[in-house]
């Protein structure tokens, strides 16, 4: 394992981290970004015109990401287009059941040590490796 | 107006550590939660990173009175822990082993990553939608 592997991870991760902070000093809000998309989705509140902006952010960071490193990205080329459906379906469904993301529950909650954050993010995390345990060893990688 | 502008540009940095951690890329995604694979441990160390930074900064935000264009910080947040959490968790959890991708990477792809990235937040929007009814 080299270092590069490890240090970029670490340093972008360190960046969600620092986003999360900054939207908590300007806002007071969690970086949830389920939460955040969802709440855009509904009747407007106050906190519409903030969340547009956040999720404008998001998309406009993938798209100079994609001029200055295009491998970045990628199209799915594991996974057919109605799988795919399927899958955001399901998170759609079961974020806003369980409240929450990888974002929310996984870096904001279990940075401020919420039990019910911790549980939610240890049974999405084995969930997710049931999920691909089926799929990659048992119907061959392909869906 | 500068409360949207901050929102806009934390959005754009937590989306540039979204990219550089290569969170961007579903195989490195399913590679972390391959475990009877080829393991890749890219996505333990961007939670590493993002809950040392954000642990280690957050209360010094939280001594503070008030933010900085709000009322107050955001309280009351939930703390049980029942079946709609883990029953949440358990869908949210097998799509993302499905797709490979969660709520950010999926929105932060939306500009670029194609058909998969366009079909994922479409249906993502749409389970939001339904869940409300839920």
């Amino acid at each position: 394992m080299t270092l590069e592997v490890i240090l970029a991870p670490l340093m972008g991760g360190g960046l969600i981290g620092l986003a999360a902070t900054l939207l908590l000093l300007t806002h007071g809000r969690i970086a949830g970004i389920s939460g955040i998309c969802g709440g855009v989705l509904g009747d407007r509140t106050a906190d519409s015109s903030w969340k547009v902006a956040f999720l404008v952010g998001l998309v406009v960071a993938g798209l100079i990401a994609f001029t200055q490193q295009p491998e970045a990205f990628e199209y799915g080329e594991d996974r057919s287009l109605a799988a795919v459906a399927v899958a955001g379906l399901l998170v759609g469904v079961g974020t806003s059941v369980g409240s929450g993301c990888t974002s929310g529950h996984g870096v904001c909650g279990i940075s401020r040590m919420s039990m019910r954050s911790i549980v939610a993010t240890c049974t999405f995390m084995v969930a997710g490796a049931l999920a691909v345990f089926v799929i990659n060893h048992l119907l061959g990688g392909a869906l | 107006m500068s409360r949207l502008l901050a929102a806009l540009l934390i959005g754009a940095i937590f989306g540039a550590g979204l990219v550089i951690s290569g969170m961007t890329l579903p195989s490195k995604v399913i590679g972390f939660l391959d475990f009877a694979g080829d393991w890749d441990p890219a996505l333990m160390f961007v939670m590493v990173g993002a809950i040392g930074v954000h642990m280690g900064t957050r209360w010094l935000v939280l001594r503070r009175d008030q933010p900085l264009f709000d009322e107050g910080f955001v309280s009351g947040l939930a703390t049980h822990i029942d079946g709609r959490l883990i029953g949440g968790a358990v869908l949210f959890g097998l799509g993302w082993g499905l797709a490979g991708y969660c709520p950010g990477p999926a929105i932060v792809s939306v500009g670029v990553g194609g058909a998969t990235a366009w079909t994922f937040v479409g249906t993502m929007l749409l389970g939001m939608l339904v869940a409300r009814r839920l």
